[in-house]
């Protein structure tokens, strides 16, 4: 039975990655196997910058997201079966809708005489309006948004699975509401955060829509790079090298989770 | 005269429709081992919740050494609470553990090192301060548990089915710690089980609950031998249990008819009346079982049915009429024949050990 899923597998997976490392390995000069491209991708400092800023504004993303996911799940385990239900629709009804879509409305709230700006103009809050896009300000909140239900559900996962027996006994032995969560309820949604973690830091490496469009030229990940060179400068050996590294920060960032975690706690 | 240390008057907790709890008032004094005993589903981990705080009642007053406390959140009743999951933090060792009260009652580090100690040597569970829970035995953990409980000398302590998880060897040896525990700490405990031999050896005063309502409440051997319906005779300890018509009252005892042939002789009392339909129970340790006929009232022939051999007793099925078969206890001390199935015997039994329900 394994059979034709082996298959499968091969032939949409292995197949074309397999491809995509024998792409990274040519274009070197004299036409043979090498590791050429990738020189050309770790020993240019432009191209370093780009992977430090993907790193970087992945790592915001991430916290923030974490931030405000933490509230929202802790208030799904606590609200009734209807209103549950409710906010689960709200968290999982952008998940449906295109990216691109959601991408373009926040150029509509956040650009220079867009709705945020002109509302907070209008209450007299602030006279210039803020620049909050074409730059990493803008980027993160949009990817933030857009990655949002990444975190809310692992976190909520892992807070619903707390034996309530815990929060109880340290209530009986005297621990008011802060010591109970501090103490029990936080330490214990660990995993499901570090899990959150993962999930919205590994997509948020790869994104290219929307720090494409919220960042314009000023912000480059290195998804864009792979599709510049793609698509403008046909490097494509390059760009498979980018995506290859890529490939293998995410595979150590996911087998370190592993270890140290177990893989299971991402589906808690 | 002791001090009410937990007093329930006319409490009942209902969740929607359903009636959890039926105007249950017990009064429960400071030193004293009570526990509530009752089948699943009967209240009596309500009642628990309701005395810890975590609900409401619907009506009726509950007072911890006299204070009412309504209005009084869980963390500040100065209550003990051990749960039959045990409820240990698992991302804590056995040691910050017990120590978790104490640190959240600000107390010093070295006094909370000191007590810790203490309540870990209590329970003989000293040495094991850095493992975690999961690295302990059911019984290791329970021991844990209790530690946690009684290290900030809480003024009550509340059982819920501490030791249903325990295999029956490891659950006696703890009913025995935690008994003389108890009374070497004073300390007033409700103890809730399912368990009737549990509440039996425990127990200075046992609560049957069934269906929400308080049905009996008294020392184990007042319950024992005089209960108050045919459900806690039943439920406390083993008995027969046949349904009669009185037919005559004479000379300060009455006869009731189980069936044909078959009349039982019992005192007098106020459930007699010719023609009344009655429930009679007997202790199968109260009929004595012989290979030839007694002497003395209520003497039937029977034939053995089955025999089953415990060890300490042995017990036989015996039937007596057709559609009544009764069950006999009786101690082994080394008789080497013992009643075979199909044998024909005796059986006798004194009035007075008959107990009869409307």
């Amino acid at each position: 039975m394994v059979g034709p899923a082996l298959v499968l597998l091969i032939a949409i997976y292995l197949y074309p990655l397999a491809r995509l490392i024998l792409l990274s390995l040519t274009g070197g000069a004299g036409g043979g196997l090498g590791f050429d491209a990738y020189h050309r991708f770790l020993e240019s400092s432009v191209y370093l910058a780009v992977l430090l800023r993907t790193f970087r504004i992945s790592l915001m993303v991430t916290v923030v997201c974490l931030v405000a996911a933490y509230p929202v799940s802790y208030v799904l385990t606590r609200v009734g079966a209807v209103a549950l239900r409710i906010i689960m629709v709200l968290v999982l009804l952008p998940l449906w809708t295109s990216i691109l879509v959601r991408t373009y409305a926040w150029m509509v709230l956040l650009q220079a005489n867009g709705v945020l700006n002109n509302l907070l103009r209008r209450l007299h809050v602030i006279d210039e309006p803020l620049r909050l896009m074409y730059n990493e300000t803008g980027v993160v909140i949009g990817m933030a948004q857009v990655l949002l239900p990444f975190a809310i559900l692992p976190i909520y996962a892992s807070l619903r699975n707390i034996d309530p027996r815990l929060p109880a006994a340290a209530q009986v032995m005297g621990a008011g509401p802060w010591r109970r969560f501090r103490s029990v309820t936080l330490p214990l949604s660990l995993p499901g955060v570090a899990a959150a973690g993962l999930l919205v830091f590994v997509q948020a490496l790869g994104f290219f829509i929307t720090p494409a469009l919220l960042g314009g030229s000023r912000v480059i990940t290195l998804a864009m790079v792979i599709e510049t060179q793609v698509v403008d400068l046909l490097d494509w050996s390059l760009a498979s090298a980018v995506a290859m590294v890529l490939l293998v920060v995410t595979v150590v960032l996911v087998i370190g989770f592993d270890r140290l975690l177990g893989l299971d706690k991402v589906w808690v | 005269m002791s001090r009410s240390a937990v007093t329930l008057v006319g409490v009942s907790k209902a969740y929607g429709r359903t009636v959890a709890l039926n105007n249950v008032s017990l009064d429960v004094a400071e030193g004293e081992f009570v526990t509530l005993l009752g089948p699943s589903g009967s209240g009596k981990t309500t009642t628990l919740m309701l005395i810890a705080g975590f609900e409401r009642p619907t009506s009726g007053e509950i007072l911890i050494r006299g204070e009412s406390v309504v209005a009084q959140p869980p963390e500040k009743r100065d209550i003990g609470m051990v749960f039959q999951s045990y409820a240990l933090f698992p991302h804590m060792t056995v040691f910050d553990n017990v120590a978790f009260p104490l640190r959240t009652r600000r107390l010093a580090g070295s006094e909370v090192t000191r007590r810790a100690g203490q309540s870990l040597e209590a329970v003989r569970m000293s040495g094991l301060d850095g493992r975690y829970p999961r690295q302990l035995s059911g019984g290791q953990q329970q021991r844990i548990a209790l530690a946690r409980a009684l290290v900030y000398r809480p003024s009550l302590l509340l059982m819920d089915e501490p030791l249903g998880a325990l295999d029956k060897k490891l659950r006696e040896e703890m009913q025995g710690e935690l008994k003389s525990l108890q009374r070497e700490l004073g300390i007033t405990t409700l103890y809730v089980t399912h368990d009737q031999q549990e509440a039996l050896a425990l127990s200075d005063r046992i609560a049957i609950v069934n269906g929400g309502d308080l049905v009996q409440v008294g020392a184990p051997l007042e319950l024992y031998e005089r209960p108050a319906t045919d459900f806690v005779a039943g439920f406390l300890g083993d008995v027969n249990l046949v349904d009669g018509v009185v037919v005559e009252i004479a000379g300060g005892s009455g006869r009731i008819r189980i069936t044909e042939g078959l009349d039982v002789s019992t005192p007098e009392g106020p459930a007699l009346a010719v023609g009344k339909r009655v429930r009679l129970t007997i202790r199968p340790e109260r009929l004595e079982i012989t290979a030839t006929e007694p002497a003395g009232p209520n003497g039937w022939r029977g034939r053995v049915r089955e025999v089953a051999f415990y060890g300490e007793l042995v017990r036989y099925g015996v039937d007596v009429a057709p559609g009544v078969v009764l069950k006999v206890s009786r101690p082994f001390r080394g008789q080497e024949t013992l009643f075979v199935a199909g044998q024909e015997i005796w059986l006798a039994s004194r009035p007075h050990d008959w107990r009869l329900f409307a």
